[in-house]
Protein backbone atom coordinates (compact mmCIF):
# COMPACT_ATOMS: atom_id res chain seq x y z
CA UNK A 1 0.00 0.00 0.00
CA UNK A 2 1.72 3.11 -1.22
CA UNK A 3 -0.16 5.40 1.11
CA UNK A 4 1.30 3.75 4.18
CA UNK A 5 4.84 3.38 2.91
CA UNK A 6 7.50 5.98 3.55
CA UNK A 7 10.26 7.45 1.48
CA UNK A 8 13.39 6.83 3.59
CA UNK A 9 15.69 9.19 1.68
CA UNK A 10 13.79 12.46 1.92
CA UNK A 11 14.34 13.01 5.64
CA UNK A 12 17.09 10.52 6.49
CA UNK A 13 19.02 13.18 8.38
CA UNK A 14 15.99 13.69 10.64
CA UNK A 15 14.81 10.16 11.18
CA UNK A 16 15.71 8.61 14.52
CA UNK A 17 13.17 5.81 14.53
CA UNK A 18 12.95 3.56 11.45
CA UNK A 19 9.59 3.79 9.63
CA UNK A 20 8.43 0.35 10.75
CA UNK A 21 9.71 0.52 14.35
CA UNK A 22 9.69 -1.81 16.32
CA UNK A 23 9.90 -4.57 13.75
CA UNK A 24 7.29 -5.24 11.11
CA UNK A 25 4.24 -3.47 9.71
CA UNK A 26 1.60 -5.01 11.98
CA UNK A 27 3.65 -4.61 15.16
CA UNK A 28 4.21 -0.96 14.26
CA UNK A 29 0.50 -0.51 13.67
CA UNK A 30 -0.51 -2.12 16.99
CA UNK A 31 2.10 -0.28 19.06
CA UNK A 32 1.28 3.14 17.64
CA UNK A 33 -2.48 2.63 17.83
CA UNK A 34 -2.12 1.85 21.52
CA UNK A 35 0.19 4.85 22.01
CA UNK A 36 -2.25 7.20 20.25
CA UNK A 37 -5.26 5.89 22.19
CA UNK A 38 -3.40 6.22 25.50
CA UNK A 39 -2.15 9.68 24.55
CA UNK A 40 -5.59 10.95 23.58
CA UNK A 41 -7.43 9.49 26.59
CA UNK A 42 -4.85 10.63 29.15
CA UNK A 43 -4.35 14.06 27.63
CA UNK A 44 -8.12 14.56 27.53
CA UNK A 45 -8.33 13.80 31.28
CA UNK A 46 -5.43 16.15 32.03
CA UNK A 47 -6.91 18.86 29.77
CA UNK A 48 -10.27 18.66 31.52
CA UNK A 49 -8.60 19.07 34.91
CA UNK A 50 -6.30 21.81 33.60
CA UNK A 51 -9.15 23.71 31.98
CA UNK A 52 -11.33 23.64 35.10
CA UNK A 53 -8.46 24.67 37.38
CA UNK A 54 -7.26 27.40 35.02
CA UNK A 55 -10.79 28.73 34.52
CA UNK A 56 -11.10 28.82 38.31
CA UNK A 57 -7.97 30.95 38.57
CA UNK A 58 -9.11 33.25 35.75
CA UNK A 59 -12.49 33.75 37.41
CA UNK A 60 -10.98 34.25 40.91
CA UNK A 61 -12.35 31.06 42.41
CA UNK A 62 -10.76 27.75 43.40
CA UNK A 63 -11.92 25.20 40.85
CA UNK A 64 -12.14 21.49 41.69
CA UNK A 65 -9.66 20.78 44.52
CA UNK A 66 -11.29 18.12 46.71
CA UNK A 67 -10.59 14.77 45.00
CA UNK A 68 -6.93 13.85 45.34
CA UNK A 69 -4.00 16.30 45.54
CA UNK A 70 -4.94 19.62 43.80
CA UNK A 71 -8.13 17.89 42.63
CA UNK A 72 -6.09 15.79 40.20
CA UNK A 73 -8.44 12.81 40.51
CA UNK A 74 -11.53 14.90 39.72
CA UNK A 75 -11.68 13.87 36.00
CA UNK A 76 -11.44 10.20 36.98
CA UNK A 77 -14.29 10.65 39.45
CA UNK A 78 -16.28 12.39 36.70
CA UNK A 79 -15.66 9.54 34.27
CA UNK A 80 -16.75 6.95 36.86
CA UNK A 81 -19.90 8.99 37.53
CA UNK A 82 -20.66 9.20 33.80
CA UNK A 83 -20.17 5.46 33.24
CA UNK A 84 -22.58 4.53 36.02
CA UNK A 85 -25.36 6.84 34.78
CA UNK A 86 -28.47 5.46 33.17
CA UNK A 87 -28.21 5.22 29.40
CA UNK A 88 -31.33 6.85 27.96
CA UNK A 89 -32.53 6.88 24.35
CA UNK A 90 -35.31 9.26 23.26
CA UNK A 91 -38.48 7.31 22.43
CA UNK A 92 -39.15 9.09 19.15
CA UNK A 93 -35.51 9.36 18.10
CA UNK A 94 -33.76 7.38 15.40
CA UNK A 95 -32.20 4.69 17.60
CA UNK A 96 -29.59 3.30 15.18
CA UNK A 97 -28.31 6.76 14.22
CA UNK A 98 -28.44 7.84 17.86
CA UNK A 99 -26.26 4.88 18.78
CA UNK A 100 -23.80 5.39 15.91
CA UNK A 101 -23.36 9.18 16.25
CA UNK A 102 -20.77 9.24 19.11
CA UNK A 103 -18.62 6.74 17.22
CA UNK A 104 -18.80 8.70 13.96
CA UNK A 105 -17.88 11.84 15.87
CA UNK A 106 -14.93 10.29 17.73
CA UNK A 107 -13.21 7.96 15.23
CA UNK A 108 -12.22 10.61 12.59
CA UNK A 109 -10.73 12.84 15.29
CA UNK A 110 -8.71 9.89 16.56
CA UNK A 111 -7.54 9.18 13.02
CA UNK A 112 -5.97 12.67 12.78
CA UNK A 113 -3.27 11.56 15.23
CA UNK A 114 -2.09 8.88 12.81
CA UNK A 115 -0.01 11.43 10.89
CA UNK A 116 1.15 13.76 13.71
CA UNK A 117 4.86 13.21 14.51
CA UNK A 118 5.43 12.97 18.28
CA UNK A 119 9.16 13.04 17.66
CA UNK A 120 11.43 12.40 14.73
CA UNK A 121 9.96 9.44 12.86
CA UNK A 122 7.61 8.51 15.74
CA UNK A 123 4.24 8.45 14.01
CA UNK A 124 1.78 5.82 12.84
CA UNK A 125 1.96 6.61 9.11
CA UNK A 126 4.11 9.21 7.39
CA UNK A 127 1.73 9.87 4.51
CA UNK A 128 3.06 12.03 1.71
CA UNK A 129 -0.35 13.75 1.62
CA UNK A 130 -0.25 14.22 5.43
CA UNK A 131 -1.91 17.61 5.91
CA UNK A 132 -4.47 16.99 3.15
CA UNK A 133 -5.40 13.76 4.95
CA UNK A 134 -5.92 15.73 8.18
CA UNK A 135 -8.15 18.30 6.47
CA UNK A 136 -10.18 15.58 4.78
CA UNK A 137 -10.65 13.32 7.79
CA UNK A 138 -11.50 16.12 10.22
CA UNK A 139 -14.40 17.19 8.01
CA UNK A 140 -16.04 13.79 8.58
CA UNK A 141 -16.48 14.50 12.31
CA UNK A 142 -19.21 17.04 11.51
CA UNK A 143 -21.33 14.18 10.16
CA UNK A 144 -21.24 12.60 13.65
CA UNK A 145 -22.38 15.82 15.27
CA UNK A 146 -25.18 16.16 12.74
CA UNK A 147 -26.26 12.54 13.32
CA UNK A 148 -26.37 13.18 17.07
CA UNK A 149 -28.41 16.33 16.61
CA UNK A 150 -30.92 14.81 14.25
CA UNK A 151 -31.37 11.42 15.93
CA UNK A 152 -32.16 13.05 19.27
CA UNK A 153 -35.49 14.33 17.90
CA UNK A 154 -35.04 17.56 19.84
CA UNK A 155 -35.24 21.04 18.39
CA UNK A 156 -32.38 22.41 20.47
CA UNK A 157 -30.02 19.63 19.48
CA UNK A 158 -31.00 20.02 15.81
CA UNK A 159 -30.34 23.78 15.93
CA UNK A 160 -26.96 23.09 17.54
CA UNK A 161 -26.08 20.56 14.86
CA UNK A 162 -27.14 22.93 12.05
CA UNK A 163 -24.93 25.63 13.52
CA UNK A 164 -22.02 23.22 13.72
CA UNK A 165 -22.30 22.30 10.05
CA UNK A 166 -22.70 25.93 8.95
CA UNK A 167 -19.61 26.92 10.96
CA UNK A 168 -17.60 23.95 9.70
CA UNK A 169 -18.28 24.73 6.05
CA UNK A 170 -17.46 28.43 6.53
CA UNK A 171 -14.29 28.12 8.60
CA UNK A 172 -12.82 25.22 6.63
CA UNK A 173 -11.97 27.58 3.74
CA UNK A 174 -9.78 30.09 5.67
CA UNK A 175 -8.13 27.19 7.55
CA UNK A 176 -7.18 25.38 4.35
CA UNK A 177 -5.96 28.62 2.73
CA UNK A 178 -3.73 29.34 5.73
CA UNK A 179 -2.34 25.78 5.58
CA UNK A 180 -1.54 26.30 1.89
CA UNK A 181 0.85 29.11 2.90
CA UNK A 182 2.83 26.64 5.06
CA UNK A 183 2.76 24.04 2.29
CA UNK A 184 4.04 26.62 -0.24
CA UNK A 185 7.10 27.39 1.89
CA UNK A 186 7.81 23.74 2.71
CA UNK A 187 7.09 22.36 -0.75
CA UNK A 188 5.58 19.20 0.72
CA UNK A 189 2.30 18.01 2.24
CA UNK A 190 4.04 15.57 4.60
CA UNK A 191 3.91 16.66 8.25
CA UNK A 192 7.38 15.20 8.89
CA UNK A 193 8.86 17.44 6.23
CA UNK A 194 6.87 20.45 7.44
CA UNK A 195 8.45 19.97 10.89
CA UNK A 196 11.87 19.46 9.25
CA UNK A 197 11.53 22.74 7.34
CA UNK A 198 11.13 24.64 10.63
CA UNK A 199 14.56 23.76 12.02
CA UNK A 200 15.76 27.39 11.96
CA UNK A 201 12.60 29.49 12.13
CA UNK A 202 9.18 28.22 13.22
CA UNK A 203 6.43 29.09 10.76
CA UNK A 204 4.61 31.22 13.34
CA UNK A 205 7.21 33.91 12.52
CA UNK A 206 7.26 33.31 8.76
CA UNK A 207 3.46 33.04 8.54
CA UNK A 208 2.08 35.20 11.40
CA UNK A 209 -1.15 36.02 9.58
CA UNK A 210 -1.56 32.38 8.55
CA UNK A 211 -1.15 31.31 12.18
CA UNK A 212 -3.72 33.84 13.34
CA UNK A 213 -6.26 32.63 10.76
CA UNK A 214 -5.55 28.97 11.49
CA UNK A 215 -5.86 29.57 15.24
CA UNK A 216 -9.21 31.38 14.99
CA UNK A 217 -10.47 28.83 12.48
CA UNK A 218 -9.57 25.87 14.66
CA UNK A 219 -11.26 27.52 17.63
CA UNK A 220 -14.41 27.58 15.49
CA UNK A 221 -13.95 24.04 14.18
CA UNK A 222 -13.50 22.58 17.65
CA UNK A 223 -16.42 24.69 18.98
CA UNK A 224 -14.50 26.54 21.65
CA UNK A 225 -15.53 29.89 23.10
CA UNK A 226 -16.05 32.46 21.49
CA UNK A 227 -17.44 30.12 18.82
CA UNK A 228 -19.24 27.61 21.09
CA UNK A 229 -22.64 28.38 19.55
CA UNK A 230 -23.14 24.68 18.99
CA UNK A 231 -23.80 24.15 22.67
CA UNK A 232 -24.51 27.73 23.73
CA UNK A 233 -25.88 26.91 27.19
CA UNK A 234 -27.99 30.02 27.56
CA UNK A 235 -29.99 29.53 24.35
CA UNK A 236 -29.72 25.83 23.39
CA UNK A 237 -29.39 24.27 26.89
CA UNK A 238 -26.60 21.94 25.74
CA UNK A 239 -26.76 21.77 21.96
CA UNK A 240 -26.42 18.58 20.01
CA UNK A 241 -25.72 16.29 23.00
CA UNK A 242 -28.71 17.40 25.04
CA UNK A 243 -30.37 13.95 24.94
CA UNK A 244 -27.22 11.96 25.54
CA UNK A 245 -26.29 10.42 28.86
CA UNK A 246 -23.89 7.87 30.29
CA UNK A 247 -21.27 6.30 28.09
CA UNK A 248 -22.55 7.89 24.87
CA UNK A 249 -22.31 11.37 26.36
CA UNK A 250 -18.82 10.53 27.60
CA UNK A 251 -17.80 9.56 24.06
CA UNK A 252 -19.17 12.80 22.59
CA UNK A 253 -17.42 14.80 25.31
CA UNK A 254 -14.21 12.87 24.63
CA UNK A 255 -14.55 13.56 20.90
CA UNK A 256 -14.77 17.27 21.65
CA UNK A 257 -11.63 17.25 23.79
CA UNK A 258 -9.82 14.99 21.33
CA UNK A 259 -10.54 17.60 18.66
CA UNK A 260 -9.00 20.31 20.84
CA UNK A 261 -5.95 18.10 21.43
CA UNK A 262 -5.72 17.44 17.69
CA UNK A 263 -5.93 21.15 16.89
CA UNK A 264 -3.26 21.97 19.51
CA UNK A 265 -1.01 19.23 18.13
CA UNK A 266 -1.60 20.47 14.57
CA UNK A 267 -0.74 24.06 15.50
CA UNK A 268 2.39 22.73 17.22
CA UNK A 269 3.35 20.77 14.13
CA UNK A 270 2.47 23.34 11.48
CA UNK A 271 3.54 26.59 13.09
CA UNK A 272 5.53 26.04 16.30
CA UNK A 273 8.27 23.75 15.03
CA UNK A 274 6.78 20.44 16.17
CA UNK A 275 8.98 18.33 18.41
CA UNK A 276 12.10 20.46 17.81
CA UNK A 277 13.73 22.39 20.63
CA UNK A 278 16.99 22.68 22.53
CA UNK A 279 18.18 20.59 25.51
CA UNK A 280 14.99 18.67 26.39
CA UNK A 281 14.02 15.44 24.57
CA UNK A 282 11.72 15.94 21.53
CA UNK A 283 8.63 14.33 23.05
CA UNK A 284 8.82 16.72 26.03
CA UNK A 285 9.04 19.71 23.68
CA UNK A 286 6.03 18.41 21.77
CA UNK A 287 3.99 18.09 24.97
CA UNK A 288 5.11 21.52 26.24
CA UNK A 289 3.98 23.18 23.02
CA UNK A 290 0.64 21.31 22.93
CA UNK A 291 -0.11 22.30 26.53
CA UNK A 292 0.94 25.90 25.90
CA UNK A 293 -1.45 26.16 22.95
CA UNK A 294 -4.23 24.60 25.02
CA UNK A 295 -3.69 27.02 27.92
CA UNK A 296 -3.88 29.87 25.41
CA UNK A 297 -7.23 28.48 24.19
CA UNK A 298 -8.49 28.34 27.81
CA UNK A 299 -7.27 31.91 28.35
CA UNK A 300 -9.31 33.04 25.34
CA UNK A 301 -12.33 31.11 26.65
CA UNK A 302 -12.21 32.98 29.94
CA UNK A 303 -11.68 36.36 28.25
CA UNK A 304 -13.90 36.72 25.19
CA UNK A 305 -17.71 36.38 25.31
CA UNK A 306 -19.65 34.20 22.86
CA UNK A 307 -20.48 35.66 19.44
CA UNK A 308 -23.89 35.59 17.75
CA UNK A 309 -24.37 33.19 14.84
CA UNK A 310 -24.62 36.00 12.24
CA UNK A 311 -21.43 37.56 13.64
CA UNK A 312 -19.65 34.21 13.44
CA UNK A 313 -20.68 33.73 9.81
CA UNK A 314 -19.82 37.30 8.80
CA UNK A 315 -16.47 37.03 10.55
CA UNK A 316 -15.57 33.92 8.54
CA UNK A 317 -16.62 35.24 5.13
CA UNK A 318 -15.85 38.96 5.39
CA UNK A 319 -12.79 38.98 7.62
CA UNK A 320 -10.92 35.68 7.64
CA UNK A 321 -11.45 34.65 4.00
CA UNK A 322 -10.13 37.87 2.35
CA UNK A 323 -7.18 38.02 4.74
CA UNK A 324 -6.38 34.36 4.05
CA UNK A 325 -6.44 35.04 0.31
CA UNK A 326 -4.15 38.09 0.69
CA UNK A 327 -1.81 36.05 2.91
CA UNK A 328 -1.69 33.35 0.25
CA UNK A 329 -0.90 35.96 -2.43
CA UNK A 330 1.91 37.51 -0.36
CA UNK A 331 3.40 34.11 0.45
CA UNK A 332 3.34 32.86 -3.13
CA UNK A 333 4.92 36.13 -4.37
CA UNK A 334 7.70 35.69 -1.84
CA UNK A 335 8.21 32.03 -2.72
CA UNK A 336 8.23 32.62 -6.49
CA UNK A 337 10.07 35.94 -6.89
CA UNK A 338 12.20 36.15 -3.77
CA UNK A 339 13.29 32.63 -2.84
CA UNK A 340 16.82 33.53 -1.68
CA UNK A 341 15.89 36.52 0.49
CA UNK A 342 17.00 36.48 4.11
CA UNK A 343 14.32 34.73 6.19
CA UNK A 344 14.48 37.42 8.90
CA UNK A 345 13.63 40.07 6.33
CA UNK A 346 10.62 37.98 5.28
CA UNK A 347 9.66 37.58 8.94
CA UNK A 348 9.77 41.36 9.41
CA UNK A 349 7.80 42.02 6.21
CA UNK A 350 5.11 39.47 7.07
CA UNK A 351 4.72 40.79 10.63
CA UNK A 352 4.26 44.32 9.30
CA UNK A 353 1.84 43.05 6.65
CA UNK A 354 -0.18 41.22 9.33
CA UNK A 355 -0.49 44.26 11.61
CA UNK A 356 -1.39 46.60 8.73
CA UNK A 357 -3.90 44.17 7.21
CA UNK A 358 -5.67 43.27 10.45
CA UNK A 359 -5.93 46.90 11.57
CA UNK A 360 -7.07 48.28 8.21
CA UNK A 361 -9.51 45.42 7.55
CA UNK A 362 -11.18 45.91 10.91
CA UNK A 363 -11.78 49.58 9.90
CA UNK A 364 -14.37 48.73 7.28
CA UNK A 365 -15.65 45.53 8.84
CA UNK A 366 -19.10 46.15 10.29
CA UNK A 367 -21.42 43.82 12.17
CA UNK A 368 -25.07 44.61 12.75
CA UNK A 369 -24.61 48.30 11.95
CA UNK A 370 -21.85 48.76 14.49
CA UNK A 371 -18.19 49.20 13.79
CA UNK A 372 -15.88 46.68 15.43
CA UNK A 373 -12.65 48.16 16.77
CA UNK A 374 -9.55 46.06 17.25
CA UNK B 1 -3.81 -11.27 -0.78
CA UNK B 2 -4.54 -8.71 1.92
CA UNK B 3 -5.23 -6.17 -0.81
CA UNK B 4 -7.72 -8.56 -2.45
CA UNK B 5 -9.58 -9.06 0.82
CA UNK B 6 -9.63 -5.29 1.35
CA UNK B 7 -10.93 -4.75 -2.19
CA UNK B 8 -13.78 -7.23 -1.79
CA UNK B 9 -14.80 -5.84 1.60
CA UNK B 10 -14.80 -2.27 0.24
CA UNK B 11 -16.59 -3.25 -2.96
CA UNK B 12 -19.36 -5.08 -1.10
CA UNK B 13 -19.76 -2.20 1.36
CA UNK B 14 -19.89 0.33 -1.49
CA UNK B 15 -22.54 -1.59 -3.44
CA UNK B 16 -24.61 -2.39 -0.36
CA UNK B 17 -24.51 1.26 0.69
CA UNK B 18 -25.46 2.39 -2.81
CA UNK B 19 -28.43 0.02 -2.81
CA UNK B 20 -29.43 1.31 0.62
CA UNK B 21 -29.42 4.88 -0.74
CA UNK B 22 -32.15 4.07 -3.27
CA UNK B 23 -34.17 1.58 -1.22
CA UNK B 24 -34.35 3.26 2.21
CA UNK B 25 -37.57 5.20 2.86
CA UNK B 26 -35.89 7.40 5.47
CA UNK B 27 -34.18 10.15 3.48
CA UNK B 28 -31.76 11.02 6.28
CA UNK B 29 -30.54 7.43 6.55
CA UNK B 30 -30.26 7.31 2.76
CA UNK B 31 -27.92 10.33 2.91
CA UNK B 32 -25.85 8.59 5.59
CA UNK B 33 -25.60 5.48 3.37
CA UNK B 34 -24.40 7.76 0.57
CA UNK B 35 -21.59 8.93 2.88
CA UNK B 36 -20.66 5.29 3.60
CA UNK B 37 -20.62 4.60 -0.15
CA UNK B 38 -18.29 7.59 -0.76
CA UNK B 39 -15.97 6.39 2.01
CA UNK B 40 -15.79 2.89 0.53
CA UNK B 41 -14.95 4.36 -2.88
CA UNK B 42 -12.18 6.40 -1.23
CA UNK B 43 -10.88 3.13 0.25
CA UNK B 44 -10.78 1.60 -3.23
CA UNK B 45 -8.76 4.63 -4.43
CA UNK B 46 -6.27 3.96 -1.61
CA UNK B 47 -5.91 0.33 -2.72
CA UNK B 48 -5.09 1.64 -6.21
CA UNK B 49 -2.31 3.84 -4.69
CA UNK B 50 -4.22 6.99 -5.62
CA UNK B 51 -3.77 8.55 -2.18
CA UNK B 52 -4.32 12.17 -3.28
CA UNK B 53 -7.54 11.22 -5.06
CA UNK B 54 -8.75 9.35 -1.95
CA UNK B 55 -8.17 12.38 0.31
CA UNK B 56 -9.91 14.69 -2.16
CA UNK B 57 -12.80 12.21 -2.45
CA UNK B 58 -13.32 12.31 1.32
CA UNK B 59 -12.81 16.08 1.54
CA UNK B 60 -15.21 17.03 -1.26
CA UNK B 61 -17.79 14.25 -1.33
CA UNK B 62 -18.04 13.40 2.38
CA UNK B 63 -16.99 16.72 3.92
CA UNK B 64 -18.77 19.12 1.59
CA UNK B 65 -21.33 17.58 -0.76
CA UNK B 66 -22.90 15.08 1.66
CA UNK B 67 -23.08 17.68 4.40
CA UNK B 68 -24.83 20.07 2.00
CA UNK B 69 -27.21 17.26 0.99
CA UNK B 70 -28.04 16.68 4.66
CA UNK B 71 -28.58 20.41 5.19
CA UNK B 72 -30.96 20.42 2.21
CA UNK B 73 -32.82 17.39 3.61
CA UNK B 74 -33.34 19.32 6.85
CA UNK B 75 -35.31 21.90 4.84
CA UNK B 76 -37.73 19.31 3.45
CA UNK B 77 -40.77 17.71 5.06
CA UNK B 78 -41.47 13.97 5.47
CA UNK B 79 -37.83 13.11 6.16
CA UNK B 80 -38.70 9.73 7.69
CA UNK B 81 -41.22 8.48 5.12
CA UNK B 82 -39.72 9.80 1.94
CA UNK B 83 -41.66 11.41 -0.88
CA UNK B 84 -45.30 10.34 -0.70
CA UNK B 85 -46.59 11.86 -3.92
CA UNK B 86 -44.05 10.58 -6.42
CA UNK B 87 -45.47 9.44 -9.78
CA UNK B 88 -42.20 9.32 -11.67
CA UNK B 89 -41.33 5.66 -10.96
CA UNK B 90 -41.68 4.44 -14.55
CA UNK B 91 -39.68 7.22 -16.30
CA UNK B 92 -36.94 6.99 -13.68
CA UNK B 93 -36.81 3.21 -14.06
CA UNK B 94 -36.48 3.48 -17.85
CA UNK B 95 -33.74 6.12 -17.75
CA UNK B 96 -31.87 4.26 -15.00
CA UNK B 97 -31.90 1.01 -16.98
CA UNK B 98 -30.76 2.89 -20.10
CA UNK B 99 -27.95 4.59 -18.21
CA UNK B 100 -26.84 1.32 -16.57
CA UNK B 101 -26.85 -0.43 -19.95
CA UNK B 102 -24.81 2.31 -21.63
CA UNK B 103 -22.18 2.40 -18.88
CA UNK B 104 -21.87 -1.39 -18.74
CA UNK B 105 -21.61 -1.59 -22.54
CA UNK B 106 -18.90 1.10 -22.60
CA UNK B 107 -16.95 -0.61 -19.80
CA UNK B 108 -17.06 -4.02 -21.48
CA UNK B 109 -16.15 -2.67 -24.95
CA UNK B 110 -13.20 -0.55 -23.78
CA UNK B 111 -9.82 -2.29 -24.04
CA UNK B 112 -8.27 -1.40 -20.67
CA UNK B 113 -4.51 -1.11 -20.89
CA UNK B 114 -2.91 -2.80 -17.90
CA UNK B 115 0.41 -1.47 -16.57
CA UNK B 116 2.57 -3.84 -14.58
CA UNK B 117 4.81 -1.03 -13.27
CA UNK B 118 4.42 -0.06 -9.61
CA UNK B 119 2.60 3.27 -9.29
CA UNK B 120 4.49 6.50 -8.71
CA UNK B 121 5.37 7.06 -5.05
CA UNK B 122 4.04 10.61 -4.68
CA UNK B 123 1.01 11.11 -6.89
CA UNK B 124 0.55 14.74 -5.82
CA UNK B 125 3.50 16.10 -7.83
CA UNK B 126 2.59 14.06 -10.91
CA UNK B 127 -1.03 15.23 -10.72
CA UNK B 128 -0.04 18.87 -10.26
CA UNK B 129 2.32 18.91 -13.23
CA UNK B 130 -0.33 17.15 -15.35
CA UNK B 131 -2.97 19.70 -14.35
CA UNK B 132 -1.00 22.95 -14.25
CA UNK B 133 2.26 22.20 -16.09
CA UNK B 134 3.14 22.73 -19.73
CA UNK B 135 1.03 20.78 -22.25
CA UNK B 136 -1.18 19.75 -19.33
CA UNK B 137 -4.89 20.28 -18.78
CA UNK B 138 -4.67 23.91 -17.66
CA UNK B 139 -7.38 24.98 -20.10
CA UNK B 140 -9.81 22.42 -18.67
CA UNK B 141 -9.02 23.58 -15.14
CA UNK B 142 -9.65 27.20 -16.09
CA UNK B 143 -12.93 26.33 -17.81
CA UNK B 144 -14.07 24.43 -14.70
CA UNK B 145 -13.13 27.41 -12.52
CA UNK B 146 -15.10 29.84 -14.69
CA UNK B 147 -18.06 27.44 -14.68
CA UNK B 148 -18.01 27.32 -10.87
CA UNK B 149 -17.72 31.10 -10.65
CA UNK B 150 -20.71 31.51 -12.98
CA UNK B 151 -22.71 29.10 -10.79
CA UNK B 152 -21.84 31.03 -7.64
CA UNK B 153 -22.82 34.35 -9.23
CA UNK B 154 -26.07 32.77 -10.46
CA UNK B 155 -26.89 31.49 -6.98
CA UNK B 156 -26.18 34.89 -5.44
CA UNK B 157 -28.37 36.59 -8.05
CA UNK B 158 -31.27 34.26 -7.26
CA UNK B 159 -31.18 34.68 -3.46
CA UNK B 160 -30.24 38.37 -3.37
CA UNK B 161 -32.68 40.64 -1.59
CA UNK B 162 -34.21 43.26 -3.82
Amino acid sequence: MAILSTNPNSFSQLAVLPPDWPGNFWLHWVVFTVIILAFVLNTALIFIWLERRALGRFQVRLGPNRVGPFGLLQPIADVLKLLTKEDMIPAKGDKLVFWLAPLVAFVPVLMIFAVIPFQSGALLADLNIGILYVVAISSVAAVGVFMAGWASNNKYSLIGAMRDVAMLISYEIPIVLSIVGVVLITGSLSLTEIVGAQRDIPFILLQPLGFLIFFIGSLAESNRTPFDLVEADSELVAGYHIEYSGMKFATLFLAEYAEVIAMSALMTTLFLGGWQGPLLPPIIWFLIKVFAVFLFIVWIRSTIPRMRIDQVMAFAWKFLLPLALINLLITSLQVVFWPEASPWLIVFLNLVAMVVLVLSWSRFFRLGGERIEV
Amino acid sequence: MALEIAFWVLAIVAIAAALAVVTLRNVFRAALSLILCFLAVAGIFIILSADFLAAVQILIYVGAISVLIILAIMLTREVERGSLSNKLVVPVLISAVLFFGTVTFAMLKTSWSLVSLPPAEATTVALASKLFGEDGFILTVEIAAILLLATIIGAITIVREK
